[in-house]
């Protein structure tokens, strides 16, 4: 019976819908299984509950699974990820300070990011001239794609995030009120944070994560590699669950159940909840409004499906910004995070023709397609990136 | 007298932790009663330079002026993600920090993690100097939150004396019985009906708010 029970840590933002849906909508106990969700503050927290057996699995950021399985940032603890929870789902928020001055250095359409990297790029040499302090922008963890996606717009406009701006680790909760204390000039974050600071009048939405990258692992279900080996029934009983959740999820006739019950777990307006789902946001105070419907993909089209290409690029960030060596041996571990097989083992292999999205698979808005068996190659066409350590700063 | 020379009186520190007074700690706790009784300890075990940053915010910044060789954070803290970043830096904080882990002893972090507590330190600092610290801090938080479990016990019992209280008083009223009387009938009721005390006192309560 105990083999049935889990418990499941997660961070409350809109990307654990399938997880909250599978647990609140019948789909886990249709597998026999009994999931405890458990709350957590924060990342450090999730991944080190998961290490020491406190938690069975958890909603991890997908680089953060990455950056267990290679050791980074802290001691080497395997994980595997046999699904993915959720594509794409950050935006971009600025202080409506900064989107004057953008605005007022564009030399076009600032939904544009490559318009909006050129403009920051200016306010930032603007500011070196008049001896300004440096901008500083939060994101919510060294390895996450907040970081790597204010990363890669900024350096696509010829900024150096680590010289010409300060990146600070935000928790999600107090990035609303640092975007408004003047603490920080913009930040990169998931949902439902962007909208919150939209509505409270502090920040407008510059640009969806998906107008950076097409397409991106955010979160995946992160399980120790050990503990898969030995309950893969029960890993294959998850993985079923959270897939017809995620279907669920997917269905739009489902969304007004959907976004109760993610907005019950995670503490939000369920309104906002079914917007974030649909991808419709409010970018502006003013009402001004922006329709993606890749903003975020819980479910439906392979969004489930461990893809390698997104382990791959996830590796490629990691190196291009020094925080771990382009090796092989590396590139073999990140890669074999990803667990394609196991999602396959548990579910069927889908049709081979259910493959879409970007080309490349990431459909990123600036540089070369990206070829995953030549992360070097790829990084090659980049000026900007770092050999040495990332240089965080502090919020000060 | 140089400070070092003086032969250790009964109850002072020993020489070891008079050794380890050198190292400053900072706690990282957004419980304030938590904190001091953390502290407290701290400074009984002979480390005199303990002190506790209460505001998130500039966290980092407020850590990098302190410059300390131990960062003490509760796990209730979202704040700790933001220490995490620490590890990342080469250049602004003075000394590169670490986690305070030893992959051999899965047994410390587990018990750190049971009693909602982390460590950090400056890295290159010996573990041995910083068990003791370690040890310290996880039965202070262990035993605070004994103390809260104890307290909102206390307080589960008070709650559940006045209910009790109110119900008799119903009851001496609506049925002219003694206080003695009033609390035998409802111990009856619950025992025949094979529930606690309180849950009968609730509802001749709710029952008397019906009938008023």
């Amino acid at each position: 019976m105990s083999e049935n029970k889990l418990r499941i840590g997660y961070i409350p933002l809109v990307d654990a819908a399938a997880l909250v849906v599978a647990v609140d909508c019948g789909f886990a106990a249709a597998e026999g299984l009994d999931i405890e969700l458990v709350r957590e503050v924060s990342w450090s927290n999730v991944r080190d509950k998961l290490n020491i057996g406190l938690f069975d699995a958890a909603h991890l950021l997908s680089p953060m699974a990455i950056a267990s399985s290679l050791g980074i940032g802290h001691v080497r603890i395997p994980v595997i990820a046999p699904f993915n929870l959720g594509l794409n789902g950050n935006a971009i928020t600025v202080s409506p300070r900064l989107h004057a001055a953008l605005a007022k250095l564009a030399d076009g359409d600032l939904t544009d990011p490559a318009v909006s990297a050129r403009a920051l790029m200016r306010v930032v040499e603007a500011g070196k001239a008049g001896g300004a302090e440096p901008l500083t922008f939060g994101m919510t963890f060294p390895f996450s794609n907040h970081n790597y996606q204010l990363r890669f717009w900024m350096a696509a406009g010829g900024i150096d995030p680590d010289e010409d701006v300060r990146l600070v680790v935000l928790p999600p909760p107090y990035m609303v009120e640092s975007l408004a204390s003047g603490h920080v000039d913009g930040f990169c974050v998931g949902a439902p944070w962007n909208s919150v600071a939209v509505e409270a009048g502090v920040g407008r939405i510059l640009h969806f994560g998906s107008e950076i990258m097409a397409q991106v692992s955010e979160k995946v279900l992160a399980v120790r590699t050990q503990w898969a080996a030995d309950r893969p029934e029960t890993l294959s009983k998850l993985i079923r669950a959270l897939a017809r959740a995620a279907e669920f999820v997917a269905d739009l006739s489902n969304r007004d159940v959907v976004s109760i019950r993610v907005a019950q777990r995670i503490e939000v307006d369920s309104d906002l909840v079914a917007r974030t789902l649909a991808g419709h946001l409010r970018i502006a105070p003013d009402g001004t409004t922006r329709n993606d419907p890749r903003y975020i993909r819980i479910g439906g089209a392979g969004a489930n499906r461990p893809d390698p290409v997104q382990a791959a690029w996830l590796y490629a960030q990691i190196a291009r910004w020094g925080q771990a060596p382009l090796t092989p041996e590396l590139h073999g571990t990140a890669q074999s995070v990803f667990r394609r097989d196991l999602y396959d083992a548990a579910l069927g292999a889908p049709p081979a023709t259910s493959r879409n999205g970007p080309s490349d698979g990431i459909g990123a808005f600036a540089g070369p397609d990206f070829v995953p068996d030549d992360i070097s190659g790829h990084l090659a066409a980049w000026h900007i990136m770092r050999s040495g350590r990332p240089r965080l700063s502090i919020v000060r | 007298m140089r400070k070092g020379s003086r032969p250790p009186s009964p109850g002072a520190p020993s020489p070891a932790a008079q050794r380890d007074s050198t190292l400053k700690i900072a706690i990282v706790d957004e419980s304030p009663i938590r904190a001091a009784i953390l502290a407290d300890g701290l400074r009984e075990a002979g480390f005199t330079q303990v002190e506790r940053i209460a505001e998130t915010h500039n966290l980092l910044a407020r850590i990098y002026a302190l410059d300390p060789d131990v960062i003490l954070i509760d796990l209730e803290s979202p704040s700790r993600d933001m220490l995490e970043q620490m590890f990342q830096m080469s250049r602004v904080v003075k000394r590169p920090v670490a986690m305070f882990v030893d992959q051999s002893d899965s047994a410390s972090i587990q018990a750190a993690v049971d009693a909602g507590v982390s460590a950090y330190i400056v890295d290159g600092l010996k573990k041995e100097r910083v068990t003791s610290i370690l040890d310290l801090c996880i039965s202070r938080f262990n035993a605070f939150s004994r103390l809260q479990t104890e307290l909102e016990h206390a307080k589960g019992a008070l709650e559940e004396r006045k209910i009790i209280d109110r119900a008799k008083g119903i009851l001496m009223k609506a049925k002219q019985l003694t206080e003695e009387e009033a609390y035998a009938l409802l111990r009856k009721t619950a025992m025949n009906e094979n529930k606690k005390i309180v849950d009968i006192a609730q509802s001749v309560i709710t029952a008397a708010e019906l009938f008023k």
